[in-house]
């Protein structure tokens, strides 16, 4: 399983990498969002994958999950939500005020223009 | 238990959410927010006064035991820094009164200001090294809105490029700690050092090491990953760029010092001899850059990634004289970078321009301006007595006893050429004939030369006063190459 | 062209309702099981987004005058508070107390520290939220 879930992310990077690479801010910030969602996938399976049960709730069962890796995703999901978000009001706000959202026109560091 | 150490972190905390319902109310919020922050300074001194009297503290948040709940360590490098940085901090928030324009202050700058101050003190303090995480998207996240305040077209494109940067580095900091998750289990980072003791460092740690320096050198602007820094940190006012140029990148090189001694000692062969490298090229490639540019933004901008190389070197020679050093070291270049950062910014909201072709005869007119000036410039090239110098010799010397002569004998050439890019500054800003500007009569002069007054004075005292200052930094070195003190303090068996 | 939006507007006013409930009711599930403060702050925020995709920003600002960046605060505040107030008692920041209370009508019930800080963060979420989507969608 663990496998199948190293191919997962591996594609998931390359795709996410691939869409960095264009000119077009929106899909450079799917490609942001698609990047964090290989890296949970990423620590979910660094965790370990195996059928436990719920942690924390009970000493019945035989083998339970390691909460830990579910516990950073949820902080890790939370942060690339917020940085996505405000990512994004950035990028419609920069649409705006420079009329483009190609990045080979954002090029350059002169102050006044 | 302490919690104490928690306190250099609640208190802005605290005040930035107090800021939010303040907001309207831009007076009452400057007060607010530097009583804070006096306070923070003040609380930073106890927490220090602390950890010299009773050694390391901790605190087990949540009052979850060490190794599984998430834990607070401030030891002495981490009381030093946060003390540091509360002061940098409150210099830099009452020179903003005056320098960074109702506008911005109306759009949350003095709570977003905050919220930074809990990040950096958060990352300096912490114990865990998701919550180092963590602690860095919060410091990240006020850095994006601090950029992009104000609007302008130059931010607007400048932050875009900054934060697409700092996702990607954050998204390498998550798999980094995953993939050390996997391999030992633990995510404290006193038990994952003994952890790591353990296993002796085999091959997928040191990938896991040289990981964390990509990392970390992102957001301290190592060699090849340098390259957002000089555009992102041009296009935002004195104020931020000050806050940005002193604590920002150095937060990267505290987290490249911490994990690089207390993770990954067993294996300096490949991790500390990369480092080594790494910085060389790193001073290399700042001094090239702050002799290039006549924009005086510019020149200082560039010596921020020579004095990251500079301290890094001393990281890599791995030493207790050198680590003394490179704390010595990036103590005095948080404080004289963050005065030099103000001072320029007084000089252009004189002249109304950076370029240095467009600036002369300042002196005339404006001696305080120019003599602190001057006193930064030769503190920053390690002049004797002041703070630079103690440092870069301990680094050096500690470098040539390693036998390290290529790196030593580099750090002592940029000194020269550091020394010559500030100089050009002084020589054709100030003196020169005498030009009137535009701009000139409104500046408020006096009020702006208030904080880098302070940061100049407080960075000479530190440099004459080395020898009272050095059996601290001795300390905190000596927990630095020797994990274990550190290790009991917090799992205390 | 004026878009005829009556089916989801009609939809929305029941909807609208069973999706509040539903986030109360996962915020409180939050302690035991699945669910609390951020899942069911996000779905509260969805509701109200359901909300501002069938009538239009005007009519919910009237319906609703709450300004969201004043929520984030006062959710803050409470979270931090939460988190501070163990500082009074000596014990270390974000300890967490928890007793069984008999309470009238609900019987023996357990009340936690943990549910003040929930609610913070409930109210943050929304706030958040709400703020992200108020920015982009204001100007058309």
């Amino acid at each position: 399983m663990e496998i199948v879930m190293a191919f997962v992310v591996g594609i998931i990077f390359m795709a996410a990498t691939y869409l960095m690479l264009s000119k077009s801010l929106l899909r450079i910030i799917i490609g942001t969002g698609l990047l964090s969602h290989g890296t949970h996938l990423l620590v979910l399976t660094m965790g370990g994958l195996k059928n436990g049960a719920a942690p924390l709730l009970g000493e019945h069962a035989a083998q339970y999950n390691d909460p830990l890796p579910q516990a950073l995703i949820l902080t890790a999901i939370v942060i690339a939500f917020g940085v996505t978000s405000f990512f994004l009001v950035l990028a419609y706000r920069a649409y705006q005020e420079l009329g483009t959202d190609n990045m080979d026109r954002l090029r350059g560091t002169k102050i006044n223009e | 238990m302490n919690n104490l150490l928690l306190l250099p972190i609640l208190i802005p905390l605290f005040t930035a959410v107090i800021l939010i319902f303040l907001n309207r109310f831009t007076v009452a919020s400057r007060w607010v927010s530097v009583l804070s922050l006096l306070s923070t300074v003040f609380v930073s001194v106890l927490l220090f006064q602390k950890v010299r009297t009773d050694g390391i503290q901790t605190l087990n948040l949540g009052n979850w035991e060490a190794p599984f709940g998430i834990t607070l360590v401030s030891d002495m490098l981490s009381a030093l820094l946060v003390l540091t940085t509360s002061v940098i901090a409150f210099a830099c928030c009452l020179y903003s009164f005056r320098a960074i324009g109702e506008e911005r202050e109306k759009f949350y700058y003095y709570s977003i200001l905050q919220f930074l101050i809990v990040g950096i003190n958060g990352a300096f303090t912490t114990g865990d090294i998701f919550n180092l995480f963590v602690f860095f998207e919060v410091m990240l996240m006020s850095s994006y809105v601090l950029l992009v305040l104000g609007g302008t077209k130059a931010q607007l494109r400048e932050s875009v490029k900054y934060i697409l940067v700092n996702i990607i580095s954050s998204s390498l900091f998550v798999i980094t700690v995953a993939y050390l998750y996997s391999v030992v289990g633990t995510l404290n980072m006193a038990h994952i050092s003994t952890r790591i003791a353990e296993v002796g460092q085999p091959g997928i740690l040191t990938v896991i090491a040289v990981l964390f320096l990509i990392v970390f050198g992102l957001k301290g602007a190592i060699f090849p990953l340098y390259f957002w820094l000089p555009g992102s940190y041009y296009a935002p006012p004195a104020p931020v760029l000050a806050l940005f140029g002193a604590l920002l990148t150095k937060v990267g090189v505290y987290s490249i010092m911490r994990t690089y001694t207390l993770f990954f000692p067993h294996d300096p062969g490949y991790t500390h001899e990369l480092l080594g490298v790494l910085a060389v090229i790193t001073i290399i490639v700042g001094i090239i850059g702050a002799l290039a540019y006549w924009d005086i933004k510019k020149i200082i901008i560039y010596n921020i990634i020579v004095a990251v190389g500079v301290i890094l070197f001393g990281v890599s020679v791995n030493t207790t004289e050198s680590l003394t050093g490179a704390i010595f070291y990036l103590i005095h270049d948080m404080l004289i970078k963050a005065a030099l950062f103000l001072l320029v910014g007084v000089v252009i909201a004189i002249t109304g321009t950076s370029n240095l072709k467009k600036i002369s005869g300042l002196i005339k007119n404006y001696p305080l301006l120019g003599w602190m000036f001057l006193l930064s410039a030769l503190a920053l090239a390690g002049i004797p007595p002041l703070s630079g110098f103690v440092g870069k010799l301990l680094i050096i010397k500690s470098g040539f006893e390693a036998e390290a002569y290529w790196g030593a004998g580099i750090v002592l050439m940029s000194s020269l050429l550091v020394l010559f890019s500030v100089m050009k500054i002084f020589i054709n800003g100030f003196w020169g004939i005498h030009r009137t500007y535009e701009k000139e009569e409104k500046a408020p002069v006096s009020w702006l030369l208030i904080s880098p007054a302070i940061l100049v004075i407080i960075s000479v005292l530190y440099g004459v006063g080395a020898e009272l200052v050095y059996p601290y930094i001795l300390e905190a070195a000596e927990t630095l190459t020797n994990p274990s003190t550190y290790i009991n303090a917090v799992m205390k068996e | 062209m004026r878009t005829n939006d009556l089916i989801l507007q009609t939809v929305t006013k029941v909807i609208l309702f069973i999706i509040l409930l539903f986030s109360i009711h996962l915020f409180f599930a939050g302690h035991y099981y699945p669910g609390g403060g951020f899942i069911g702050g996000l779905m509260t925020a969805g509701a109200l987004v359901l909300l501002l995709l069938a009538f239009d920003m005007k009519t919910v600002a009237n319906i609703l005058p709450v300004n969201y960046r004043i929520m984030t605060a006062i959710g803050l505040l409470f979270s931090i508070g939460t988190g501070a107030g163990s500082l009074l008692f000596n014990v270390p920041f974000l300890t967490h107390a928890f007793n069984d209370v008999y309470l009238p009508i609900l019987g023996k019930t357990s009340l936690h520290t943990a549910v003040l800080f929930d609610i913070g963060v409930y109210l943050v979420v929304i706030g958040v939220t709400m703020t992200i989507i108020q920015t982009i969608g204001e100007d058309e």
